[in-house]
């Protein structure tokens, strides 16, 4: 019947704990899209708010990455008299890598924590308890609608990055390193298949729905007012980039055995 | 089916928050149709033990029972179907701040019952006239003060007419003459709705004024529970000393 005052938590266990709520907030979520139809207004209404939110740090994502992979290859390949071939490298590199995984942290940074300090909030102001005694659930009343749009847009910006990257690459191949556009494009069309497109896409919906999961469950979980909704906001930031750059590996290589991307 | 026995029945509950141990073997009886105030000093553990009698918090120890049963137990849907008959006025409002005012009221008949949207407005209006306030249903709730919060969020609470109504604090920070008011509404939904109501407070004429019963907490249990004459006439000088709200006494001002 007593239960032992538990003892001061390591780091360790609070690792564990912290992983193991972020997982069940994700196996609830899913499990809440019976839901979606109730909450349709909410999802397009974060849907347009994280969307549209996205679109200058996509475009300036989309530019420089574009622009340096160009610069950085093309370099390289100059120097072996083969700049032409920036238009292979350069698309590949922005629908398999770079577009995927420099907007989804750039997302993370911008919506992960957007989420995590607006849920964050409901709870030390207690918004979140006065939902629980209304009998409101908060995972398909806040925790859904949220993740929803994060999976909506992150694709989506995702896709918008690697066509602007892809532009940007082809006027920094014809400035700096005399390859027209036409010969860009060319060996671009030749090399890039569909499926480098979409498995990106694919990676970018991981990395959405992982950003989701984390600051959710980062904003449910926050305590002692403001300073942790600092944590909590820090947290989700660092704690997705990182998720992002390790499933970026793994992702590539499921890509590559199971879609035959790159193969 | 009424079911016998008291509504809401603490049985020797213990909770540790932090460091802290809040609640030390408290044992709490609310009766069907009584309204049942809470006194004690700030930090003790009033909010604490409200949130126990909706689930919002489970005892490290002991029991919480509703109509009969042990809700610390419960699963969440059945948690919800309890929470269902309850009303929660919060110490601090608690209003979504992320939507207005009428929004905030209307949340739980739109959440859970059916009704047209005129037939929703017309309510929501009504209910917070109850408690005073006119052509607020726009406002957001960061522009309100913190008594119109505090009505707001009891509006939201009597919304869906619950059985028990358990009230944190609800005069606090309001003018005598809306504390009055608040005071007359908390005894017609006894007289007339039957509701039963906890009412945590530190306004002791207002205590006097709603208790068919009142219980004190101290040291994480209820020292004395009684009706309004017997807290009056009692000799304990830690009661006395808080009900006549005296400098010099057992308790001193710096302790909690
Ligand atoms: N989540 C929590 N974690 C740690 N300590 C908590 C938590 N919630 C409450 N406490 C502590 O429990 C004690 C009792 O809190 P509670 O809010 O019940 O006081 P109260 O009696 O309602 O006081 P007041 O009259 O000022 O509202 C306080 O010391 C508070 O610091
Ligand atoms: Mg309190």
């Amino acid at each position: 019947m007593l239960k032992p005052v538990p003892a001061p938590p390591d780091l360790l266990s609070r690792l564990f704990e912290g992983a193991g709520f972020t997982i069940s907030v994700f196996f609830q979520t899913i499990s809440s899209f019976g839901s979606l139809w109730r909450r349709r207004v909410e999802v397009v209404i974060h849907t347009q708010a994280f969307g549209i939110g996205g679109i200058p740090v996509t475009v300036l994502v989309g530019i420089f990455t574009g622009m340096v992979v160009t610069f950085q290859t093309g370099l390289a390949l100059y120097s072996i008299g083969q700049a032409a071939q920036v238009g292979v490298l350069v698309p590949l590199a922005m629908c398999r890598e770079m577009g995927p995984v420099m907007t989804c942290i750039i997302l993370a940074g911008l919506l992960g924590s957007r989420i995590a300090a607006e849920i964050g909030t409901m709870r030390v102001s207690e918004e979140i308890d006065a939902l629980e005694v209304m009998s409101i659930n908060p995972i398909p009343y806040l925790v859904m609608p949220r993740f929803l749009a994060m999976c909506i847009v992150c694709p989506l910006l995702t896709a918008y990055a690697d066509f602007i990257g892809i532009g940007a690459g082809m006027l920094v191949a014809k400035s700096q390193l005399g390859v027209s556009f036409q010969a860009y494009l060319n060996n671009a069309k030749e090399h890039l298949e569909f499926k480098d497109f979409y498995s990106g896409l694919l990676k970018a919906l991981v990395f959405g729905s992982v950003t989701a999961s984390v600051a959710c469950a980062q904003g449910l979980r926050t305590e002692k007012g403001a300073e942790g909704v600092g944590l909590a906001t820090m947290n989700t930031v660092v704690i997705s980039s990182v998720l992002i750059l390790v499933l970026d590996y793994v992702l590539g290589w499921f890509c590559n055995v199971f879609l035959g991307v790159g193969a | 089916m009424v079911a016998p026995g008291p509504l809401i029945d603490l049985v020797d509950v213990h909770k540790t928050l932090g460091t802290k141990h809040i609640l030390q073997g408290m044992t709490l009886q609310v009766n069907r149709g009584e309204t049942l105030v809470i006194i004690g000093r700030s930090g003790i553990g009033k909010t604490v033990t409200l949130k126990h009698m909706v689930g919002l918090l489970r005892p490290d120890r002991g029991k919480v029972l509703i109509e009969g049963r042990d809700i610390s137990s419960y699963a969440q849907e059945d948690l919800d179907r309890v929470r269902m008959k309850f009303g929660f006025v919060w110490q601090n409002g608690a209003l979504l701040n992320s939507m207005s005012v009428g929004a905030n009221v209307a949340l739980p008949l739109r959440e859970h019952e059916n009704l047209p949207d005129d037939e929703i407005r017309r309510i929501v209006r009504e209910k917070l006239a109850i408690v005073d306030l006119h052509d607020v249903e726009d406002m957001m709730p960061g522009i309100l003060s913190g008594g119109m919060k505090k009505r707001v969020s009891l509006a939201r609470a009597i919304v869906r007419s619950p059985e028990f109504i358990l009230y944190d604090e609800p005069t606090a920070g309001l003018d005598p003459i809306m504390s009055n008011a608040i005071n007359e509404l908390i005894v017609n939904m006894k007289t007339t709705l039957g509701v039963t109501s906890v009412v945590v407070t530190h306004d002791m004429p207002s205590a006097f004024r709603i208790a068919d019963r009142i219980a004190m907490l101290r040291k994480g249990r209820i020292i004395k529970i009684g009706t309004p004459a017997e807290f009056l006439e009692t000799d304990d000088p830690v009661i006395k000393q808080f009900v006549y709200g005296e400098e010099e006494g057992p308790d001193e001002a710096t302790e909690v």
